[in-house]
């Protein structure tokens, strides 16, 4: 590991980030609690010290509308938002990646109204899964910083050339004040150096982007935005083991944290996967079998490292902070349930919803849904999931 | 285009499903969802072009011997070419009758 940590609101570290990479255009509109990374790179644009374009607009919807126009002229784009902001964007995100634009946005994870609540939760995120944007879950402010560098170059590389959400828990992690090593500028210009995508718009080269397409080519044109996302992993792993070999932080998308011969593993994305490791720790030296796997890339779900993580589990214990209304609960639980529906050897899925709109889920709170995690996979869950910490 | 839009692969869609020729929208097959077409009996055609000026799609145009027609990769079956006809020349049909 170079270079010196210092104490830095995680915002602020993402918006730097932001900077290292040189973006040229952000165009964002301030929501809670993405805000502090907005206004930070309006400052850094004000002052000179980022040579870009900051477009100040009136909503969300025109924010993304802004990015779209700007990287298909082959700006290197960004822009940020959290919650509600993420919904008003999202007939956009959709354009964006059929439109194949690179551009990165960082996601404060945000809880959806009503009631109104600008805590932190993952209804945004799962509510845009289908977009087909590339999405990343970082548990703390270092892996903020990292994936910010590592998503610009994941999104402009040739054989990618989509969108990439990077999401990051609401007030959880976006304002809180952790030592961060921010890598030095030279290491990030050589690591992500811009790279344009091979359709832009340009006088000399005219192109119609996002244009209409008949029944007759539509199904053609969704098979070939789907074969792109189902073919980017091997490069988001390539772009994550550089960057180790680069700065010495490796990122994968499944990642085990003493998994090794444990029968009972947990399930978590985002900042709480800190949390429960320290619950893990703490029920194994109790003589627990128990393990965690934490889940970094969201999407395109990477189905085998999944499957290869949970082979020899037999009980998965999966906790959404989201509810999937009317539905199957958590979301991420179905997901995984789905993943693992035609294997013959599959572990029970026990799914708990929690933490939901900033309501914290502390060490002890993961011990318990460990433990009675357990005991419902032995008698078997009645209710499609567990509402954590609810008051009956 | 090189080939005709039934047979574009997915493999032949550019990045993005971007459109890299110039062109305008007279590729586009505007005419698959028509469920009636218009069909004609020639004799009784006074060639005043009335269905022509009235076709809100600008699909007719006159054929060699003088008669118009519609083209049916254009023609919605919208009838307003049978119903504006003072002769009665165009019927409409069932896009499945002969
Ligand atoms: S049916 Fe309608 S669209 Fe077709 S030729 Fe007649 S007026 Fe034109
Ligand atoms: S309106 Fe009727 S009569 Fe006149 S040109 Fe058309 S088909 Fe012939």
């Amino acid at each position: 590991m170079k270079g010196k940590r210092h104490g830095i609101e995680v915002s602020i570290a993402l918006a730097d980030a932001v900077k290292l990479c040189d973006a040229d255009v952000i165009a964002a509109y301030p929501i809670t609690p993405q805000t502090h990374i907005v206004e930070h790179l309006a400052e850094l644009v004000a002052e000179g010290e980022l040579d870009a374009e900051y477009i100040p607009v009136e909503s969300e919807h025109s924010a993304l509308s802004a990015c779209l126009g700007s990287a298909a002229a082959g700006a290197r784009t960004f822009t940020a938002t959290a919650g509600q902001g993420l919904e008003l964007m999202h007939e956009v995100l959709y354009v964006a990646s059929g439109m194949r634009l690179p551009i990165v946005m960082a996601v404060a994870n945000r809880a959806l109204s009503a009631p109104l609540s600008v805590w932190g939760d993952h209804s945004d995120a799962m509510a845009v899964r289908d977009t087909g944007w590339i999405q990343i879950f970082t548990e703390n402010g270092q892996e903020v910083v990292d994936q910010i560098i590592c998503a610009f170059k994941i999104a402009e590389h040739h054989k990618v050339l989509l969108p990439v959400m990077v999401h990051l828990d609401g007030f959880n992690l976006s304002h809180v004040i952790e030592p961060i090593e921010m890598p030095d500028q030279q290491d990030v210009c050589s690591f992500a150096p811009h790279n344009r995508s091979p359709l832009t718009l340009h006088p000399n080269h005219p192109v119609a982007m996002g244009d209409f397409a008949p029944p007759v080519v539509f199904t053609e044109a969704k098979w070939a935005q789907e074969q792109a996302m189902l073919s980017v992993k091997p490069t988001i792993i390539e772009v994550w083991d550089e960057f180790a070999r680069k700065f010495g932080r490796p990122y994968k998308p499944v990642e085990c944290y003493k998994c090794d011969g444990a029968k009972n593993l947990l399930f978590t994305m985002g900042s709480f996967s800190e949390t429960a490791m320290t619950a893990v720790d703490k029920l194994r030296q109790a003589g627990v079998d128990i393990g965690l796997v934490r889940l970094r890339l969201w999407r395109p779900f990477p189905f085998e490292e999944f499957r290869a993580a949970v082979k020899d589990a037999e009980t998965l214990l999966v906790l959404d902070r989201c509810i999937s209304s009317g539905g199957p609960g958590g979301p991420v639980a179905s997901e995984l349930k789905s993943a693992l529906y035609n294997l013959d050897k599959k572990p029970k899925v026990v799914s708990f919803v929690g933490g939901l709109g900033g309501r914290d889920i502390t060490v002890a709170g993961f011990e318990k849904i460990i433990v009675d995690g357990l005991e419902l996979a032995e008698k078997g869950q009645e209710r499609i999931f567990e509402i954590v910490g609810v008051r009956e | 285009m090189a080939k005709s839009e039934n047979e574009l692969t997915w493999k032949d869609i550019e990045i993005g499903a971007a459109v890299i020729e110039p062109g305008s929208a007279a590729a586009y097959r505007t005419g698959d969802w028509r469920s009636q077409r218009p069909t004609y009996d020639f004799s009784r055609c006074l060639k005043c072009g009335i269905c022509f000026v009235f076709c809100p799609e600008g699909c007719i145009r006159q054929n060699q011997k003088g008669f118009f027609e519609a083209n049916p990769y254009y023609c919605k079956g919208c009838g307003i070419c049978a119903y504006e006809c003072p002769t009665r020349v165009i019927v409409m049909r069932e896009e499945e009758e002969k």
